[in-house]
């Protein structure tokens, strides 16, 4: 795998090709592994091994962007001309900055905890097979049929710049998710971290295992309001739709649900949003696409939405906009990415803080007197971008609670949902997890017991 | 390259692989775009490496890499081997492939001009040129335009003997015009949205698609919707345009024949299918007018699913999906042909890149044209009452594909064969056969246009990939509209 040393002589050389003003390098490189398995066989079974370079040049205002996965000297002369080909050709853009420079990148920030781990890096198919042994034990002993996956990888991202910018981030990651079949019902779970051993495969496919057996039979109850328990996968695959629209570019482009709502109390007083890169159980790099420091940000306090996330050019755009006075504090906060792009910025470390008295999920069930469990939420899409209408499918274990008590599992649900709506209503909440889903990137949520949740429609199963 | 697949396949039988296959493949794309005046994005990228497949003690493994050298390429292909071992640690039966005669094949899509070869500064001025006639609407907010191109050389090597290189171009070109007042946000996009249209052709497209003489109308279109009525609640006939029928399709039909879902294959992740085995020549899918093709060939069109070999070998095919209403195929591989009783496969196995495992992807997923002569505006003009409906703005369908809703940027209502009044949010949902079976019209030929998909997820690791969907406007009776925005 590269490493810092060597990629800051693969810069050195990009540099010499370059007859641009400016020229930014970033890397990536992955090693990395699946295991996936269905029918209670491993039916695919993959590893990959990649390192990718991308230079940026710019000439006063002008940018652009070519990338390559081939790293010899020819490639990489061929490369630097291509982003410069690119770049020559535009009209300058007033407004386009230097690069970062080194010292002003690097801001005092909460120190992020070490995202390497040995064990991961060293995982084997062998031991991936046996993990997915062990599940595939658990579904035969219970006459279930499982799917799902076991993967392991290790990655490195660099950047560098002419102005002496130089940062790199290596991180592990692994991950299991597990769904178990019945005839006619399903349950799923899903878990990562930098880590292999905070993962408990074998626990996740007992509950997954559950909550296929609970569900069986799934008996059909009407389309309507109800009081819903979202287990945490469930709430980050649908709040993650509304972090876009916390960047300062997406203000600017109008095209945000924050549109002239920056400083308006949007959510319940229940609700406080930070980003936060250093948090001990998120994951990702500490620099942004242009080498800034992320910093700790509070998006949402008590409800209210008190600022939003900038990248460098985005925070100069912001100073001089009619916007300037209504968007809370505007000053660059490690959220951009890789320039040139159309997005600007986005909180990608989403962290939740927890209620003061935080609710377990039965403690949840136990005080519902109607309402419908949820373990996932899935095929989640935009309806409406400024009144933050999002539709999807409920899936692998939808459960119908009343007294108190999990009665039978249902068929599940459309719903056509408000996150406006939704972060209103949250009633209870549990202890933040860090959860993963498939419609939105990992996020530190808890679970949430949300009343008037709007399903419309009912499927067949 | 050739040799360097060689290698990797004798690595992989002396390893004792009982099957073997190599790709390599050179992947090049370019991609402009721009943002209220301003450039969106420039980058150009570029990806090369190997991807090697097999079969040991009966399961498979893939290993790839981007190191061509050859002790890497070596290492990749005894890698596979391994992983294909630690596979037959879990398995339930020896994998069979459908037999194929192994063939040595050269082919290029068609095109007339390489996109490559066009001149950026041009091709930026077009996009600005897009961009201002966008921004000449007086309310438009927010203008954005996009061009795309890429070109994926492969050559494929299989222990059976085949030998297959194959180029493909791709083209796109899309925009979008949002308008923001009040407490709204509308948006129009040509011609259609989530990037525009996407084809295997070269940048003859780009002329082809009239991009600027439509933005001035989409930039208005945008606008006015700011003040149209909300598109009503009820139940009502539908027309929907060719891109919005493309993505119905796409959803509820080519996703559910895809037969790895059918056999649980992607439970965890896309789903499973409603298309059970059982319903294979006895499902009535949809009305009598409904026939449906899932055709890689050549003579379908440049369309994204277009190929000559599929990525185990086998070549394009047109299998009939629906006929006559009937369900009659499903999307196959190899490794799945026999559970159909197929004596071979469907050549639907596509991988994004040479890094990725081939999965059974939809080629062209196409609805054939009315017989009958038909135009959009005669369809129209044949509909007492109903609603039209252009350009897809959201997308939802359950994990079994029966339940779908999707949004639409434009309605209109139509009264007495007229469009008498333009309709904001209009949006449809449904069951999937009940709605294909209510299908009682649909225009011909000339209105039908072969539609690219170009971001279809499926697979984990994931794998973006480009599907064709060739559809012409066509009607549907008594559909529930609406729900999207009921008890907002
Ligand atoms: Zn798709």
């Amino acid at each position: 795998m590269l490493d810092k040393n060597r990629a800051g002589d693969i810069f050195q050389r990009i540099r010499e090709h370059s007859t641009a003003d400016e020229v930014e390098a970033l890397f990536y490189g992955t090693n990395s592994a699946l295991t996936r398995f269905a029918n209670n066989t491993i039916h695919q079974n993959v590893a990959e091994e990649n390192c990718v370079v991308s230079v940026r040049t710019a000439f006063g205002g002008r940018t652009a962007r070519a990338t390559t996965n081939k790293l010899d000297d020819e490639s990489l002369k061929r490369v630097v001309q291509a982003s410069e080909n690119l770049a020559k050709v535009q009209h300058p853009d007033q407004e386009l900055l230097p690069m970062a420079d080194a010292d002003k990148s690097v801001r005092a920030t909460r120190a992020v905890p070490s995202r390497y781990f040995e064990q991961t890096a060293a995982i084997t198919p062998e031991q991936r097979a046996e993990v997915v042994g062990k599940i595939v034990s658990i579904a035969k002993k219970r006459d279930l049929t499982t799917a799902g996956i076991f993967s392991t990888s290790e990655s490195v991202e660099g950047i560098f710049n002419s102005r002496g910018l130089a940062d790199w981030h290596t991180q592990t990651s692994s991950e299991v998710s597990i769904t178990m079949l019945a005839a006619d019902s399903s349950g799923w779970q899903k878990a990562n971290s930098p880590n292999v051993a905070n993962l408990d495969p074998v626990a996740l496919a007992e509950l997954a295992a559950r909550k296929a057996f609970h569900s069986a039979a799934p008996r059909e109850i009407p389309a309507g309001k109800y009081t819903v328990i979202l287990e945490p996968a469930a709430v980050l695959d649908i709040v993650g739709f509304m972090f876009y629209d916390f960047g300062g570019l997406a203000i600017l482009d109008q095209r945000s649900f924050l549109n002239n709502r920056v400083g308006t109390k949007l959510f319940g007083d229940n609700i406080d949003i930070w980003d936060d890169v250093g948090h001990p159980l998120q994951s990702g790099a500490p620099f942004d696409g242009e080498g800034v420091r992320r910093q700790r940000v509070q998006l949402v306090d008590k409800g209210v939405v008190k600022r939003l996330v900038y990248a460098r050019g985005t925070a100069e755009r912001m100073k001089n906009s009619e916007h300037k006075d209504s968007v809370g504090p505007i000053e660059p906060t490690g959220h951009g990415f890789p320039l040139p792009n159309e997005m600007g910025e986005a909180p990608m470390n989403i962290v939740f803080s927890g209620p003061r008295e935080p609710r377990t999920i039965d403690q949840m069930i136990a005080s519902t007197e109607h309402g419908v469990l949820v373990t996932r939420l899935w095929y989640i899409r935009e309806v409406d971008p400024y009144e933050k209408i999002l539709t999807g499918m409920t899936r692998d274990g939808t459960f119908y609670v009343e007294d108190g008590k999990v009665r039978h599992g249902v068929r599940n649900f459309r719903f056509n949902e408000s996150l406006l709506h939704m972060l209103s209503n949250v009633e209870e909440m549990g202890t933040p997890v860090r959860a993963s889903g498939e419609e939105s990137f990992d996020m530190v949520v808890p679970a949430m017991k949300v009343r008037e949740f709007n399903f419309t429609e009912v499927t067949k199963f | 390259m050739k040799d360097l697949a060689a290698q990797a396949l004798n690595v992989a039988a002396l390893r004792g692989a009982s099957y073997a296959d190599a790709r390599v493949a050179d992947d090049r794309s370019r991609a402009l775009s721009t943002k209220n005046g301003k450039i969106g994005s420039a980058s150009d990228s570029e990806s090369l490496g190997i991807g090697v497949r097999v079969i040991a003690d009966g399961a498979w493994g893939f290993a790839a890499s981007d190191d061509l050298t050859r002790a890497a390429v070596e290492a990749t292909a005894a890698r596979a081997v391994d992983i294909a071992k630690a596979s037959a640690r879990v398995k339930q039966h020896d994998i069979q492939l459908a037999p194929e005669q192994p063939v040595t094949a050269e082919w290029t899509s068609p095109f007339q001009i390489d996109p490559f070869t066009t001149s950026v500064e041009q091709n930026l001025d077009l996009l600005l040129k897009i961009d201002s006639e966008l921004r000449s609407v007086a309310g438009v907010t927010l203008a954005e335009t996009n061009m795309n191109f890429r070109r994926e050389e492969s050559w494929f090597t299989s222990s059976e003997g085949a030998n297959i290189h194959q180029t493909k171009y791709t083209t796109g070109a899309g925009y979008a015009a949002h308008a923001f007042a009040g407490s709204e946000i509308q948006k129009r996009s040509y011609p259609n949205s989530y990037g525009g249209q996407w084809q295997n052709k070269g940048y003859e497209l780009i002329g082809e698609l009239r991009l600027v003489e439509n933005a001035r109308r989409i930039g208005e279109e945008a606008v006015a919707l700011l003040k149209a009525e909300r598109c009503p609640e009820g139940a009502f006939d539908i027309i929907l345009d060719g891109s919005q029928l493309g993505l119905q399709i796409h959803e509820s039909v080519g996703h559910p024949i895809e037969l790895d879902r059918v056999l649980g294959m992607e439970a965890n992740f896309a789903g499973t299918s409603f298309l059970t085995l059982d319903k294979l020549r006895t499902l009535r899918y949809g009305s009598e007018l409904v026939n449906i093709v899932a055709d890689a060939r050549q003579e379908h069109g440049p369309g994204l699913g277009t190929f000559a070999f599929d990525e185990e070998g086998v070549p394009a095919q047109c299998t009939p999906i629906i006929t006559n209403g009937l369900f009659t195929g499903y999307l196959s591989s190899r490794e799945t042909a026999h559970t159909i009783g197929a004596s071979r496969s469907g050549g639907t196995l596509r991988a994004e890149g040479w890094n990725r495992l081939p999965i059974i992807r939809m080629t062209n997923v196409s609805i054939l044209p009315g017989e009958k002569p038909l135009t959009r505006e005669q369809l129209i003009a044949s509909t007492d009452h109903g609603i039209y409906m252009e350009t897809n703005r959201s997308w939802s369908i359950d994990d079994k594909r029966y339940n779908f809703q999707f949004g639409c940027e434009m309605g209109w209502e139509i009264k007495g064969g007229k469009r008498v009044r333009m309709l904001k949010n209009p949006s449809y949902s449904g069951i999937t056969t009940e709605f294909w079976n209510s299908m009682d019209a649909i225009c011909s030929r000339d209105e039908w246009v072969l539609w690219g998909v170009p971001h279809c997820g499926k697979g984990q690791p994931q794998q973006v990939m480009g599907t064709g969907h060739g559809a012409a406007p066509a009607r549907f009776h008594n559909v529930k509209v609406g729900s999207a925005y009921k008890g907002n």
